[in-house]
């Protein structure tokens, strides 16, 4: 009952950008991806979704739940993805539709899995809305995306990929876009839930400070090759590889702590 | 009532276009049972009369009764520039489709088959296909719907790419939606704005190729009732009578207008991020 990924390697126009990468995240399990830009991260929870871009091949496994997904028609993955699997992209200003109200994203996948009616779709989006703490959620499932903050967005897309109560959440860099401020919010916010509903997690960040908030666990990837991994205390404290000392250096310039503001 | 078309009918122009588009639909209807005189029955007695009863366009010079020739004429109208809208539409939506969201070298042939379709004017398009079949209204609407499909194919392409690869479309498949499903609610959607104003051109221009190619011999044959050919009729006398060249020419005007009006406040009407700028700035519409 988890996520197995095993020797997965994807190759975009020839180019090989996750290279043999191997790790698991069992059921409740809070799994932290951590590299630098094109370390291959997002590509790699692209391919658990089989969301890869065309162009893109992608060999070895990925299972869930002990079944194949890599190869899976995708009518059979479609129906996984949103129930089963749900994400959160790194860009709120681009990751909803901007001629589609809140409201009607929110309930989406609900939707999409459940079949419920509008009107019920409606309720279930209010409810949605004020679990990630938006403002009057009555009336903010009305408007439409430009009418949003940033981290009002970020949240609208967290309520939309949470909304059907996914096992496991694979959130790609939520926070990067937002203030310092906002960040800390909406990571609070984001473990609340995952909490709450027992799900699993899968983060992916640049920022070694970020995942020692969210993440127990740590992979590190450089150039598509996982280069340590290990329980994050142990990637702060005794990092073995120098990437993770790298990132160890600039991530303590954006630490965060509780009750405090950013240093 | 739906939001888009409260705010449709809210704008000035858009209330000019739906009464217009509205108007000459229902004439063109009326037309196809009832006009005040067969609009091919000549009155030898009454020609060039004047704007009067029972003539309430005034009769042109071999005494046909104007009025009517108008509202037959508006069905031919209707007919070509529905005709037209249909094709284009067709042609421009599955060529933007196959040429922004298959795989790679299907859309790069796609592209450059449209950059060379678009070479061609809609007039040498109708003389490629009217010097096959003769010429008939049938020309027009399809020297129109393919001229114009490709154009509507042209600006829709890149946006549809756009639009592709941006990450709600990504995070609707996310969610759960298959490719179709996907294309029919993010996709679409989203070049619909621009869509509607290419294809309210196209309509518009369909009206205005009618007359003219009708005039050149590629439309309507003689005995077709045509705005066109009405008004290349009249307008050998206009320095006579230049009342009854007019008619043809408001009528003309005012659906091409019409057309162009609704088109730019559907546009508006459907994209909510326009609308939030027009309340701000007053924005005042763009006339195409």
């Amino acid at each position: 009952m988890s996520l197995i990924v095993q020797d997965l390697v994807v190759e975009i126009d020839g180019r090989r950008v996750v290279d043999g990468v191997s790790f698991d995240v069992p059921d409740g399990a809070r799994l932290g991806l951590i590299g630098e830009s094109g370390s291959g991260k997002s590509v790699t929870a692209l391919a658990i979704l089989g969301l890869l871009p065309d162009g893109a091949t992608a060999r070895g496994s990925i299972r869930w739940d002990d079944i194949e997904l890599l190869g899976m028609p995708d009518r059979e993955l479609a129906r996984l993805r949103g129930d089963d699997i749900g994400i959160i992209f790194q860009e709120p200003r681009t990751a909803l539709n901007p001629i589609r109200t809140v409201g009607r994203q929110i309930s989406e996948s609900v939707r999409i899995h459940t079949g419920v009616s509008r009107r019920e779709a409606r309720l279930r989006a209010i409810e949605e809305a004020a679990r990630v703490h938006l403002p009057d959620p009555g009336t903010i499932i009305d408007k439409y995306p430009h009418q949003l903050s940033g981290g009002q967005r970020q949240r609208v897309a967290i309520a939309t990929a949470l909304a059907s109560r996914p096992r496991m959440l694979i959130a790609d860099e939520p926070t990067t876009a937002l203030d310092v401020t906002i960040q800390a919010e909406v990571l609070h916010l984001l473990l609340s839930l995952v909490e709450e509903h027992g799900m699993s997690l899968m983060f992916i960040t640049h920022d070694l400070a970020v995942l020692a908030q969210v993440a127990t666990y740590g992979v590190v990837l450089e150039d598509g090759r996982v280069v340590e991994q290990a329980p994050v205390s142990t990637l702060l404290t005794t990092p073995s590889s120098p990437i993770t000392q790298g990132l160890l250096r600039d991530a303590t310039a954006t630490l965060w702590r509780p009750g405090g503001g950013d240093a | 009532m739906p939001r888009w078309l409260r705010l449709l009918w809210s704008s000035a122009t858009g209330r000019f276009g739906v009464i217009a588009v509205a108007v000459i639909a229902l004439i063109a209807l009326v037309a196809v049972f009832w006009t005040p005189f067969n609009p091919q029955e000549a009155d030898v007695r009454n020609r060039w009369a004047l704007p009067s009863w029972p003539h309430l366009l005034g009769t042109d010079g071999t005494g046909r009764d104007i009025l009517s020739l108008i509202m037959a004429g508006a069905r031919t109208t209707v007919f070509v520039s529905t005709g037209a809208g249909i094709v284009a539409t067709i042609i421009g939506i599955a060529l933007a489709a196959l040429g922004a969201l298959t795989f790679r070298w299907m859309r790069e042939t796609i592209a450059v088959l449209v950059d060379i379709l678009i070479a061609f004017p809609v007039l040498i398009i109708a003389m490629m296909i009217s010097s096959v079949w003769g010429g008939s209204l049938w020309v027009v609407v399809w020297a129109v719907g393919i001229g114009f499909g490709v154009n509507i194919a042209r600006v829709t392409r890149p946006e549809l790419r756009r639009v592709q690869q941006s990450d709600f479309v990504l995070a609707g498949r996310a969610a759960g939606l298959t490719a179709s499903q996907n294309l029919v609610r993010h996709l679409l959607p989203n070049v619909a704005p621009v869509f509607i104003v290419q294809l309210s051109w196209s309509m518009a221009v369909a009206v205005l190729a009618e007359a003219g190619l009708s005039y050149l011999g590629f439309g309507a044959s003689v005995t077709e009732p045509s705005w066109g050919i009405l008004l290349s009729d009249l307008q050998r006398y206009i320095g006579i009578h230049p009342l009854s060249v007019i008619w043809p020419g408001l009528a003309i005007t005012i659906t091409v207008l019409g057309l162009n009006l609704l088109g730019d406040a559907l546009r508006e009407a459907t994209d909510p991020t326009l609308q939030h700028r027009r309340a701000e700035l007053h924005t005042p519409a763009v006339v195409a």
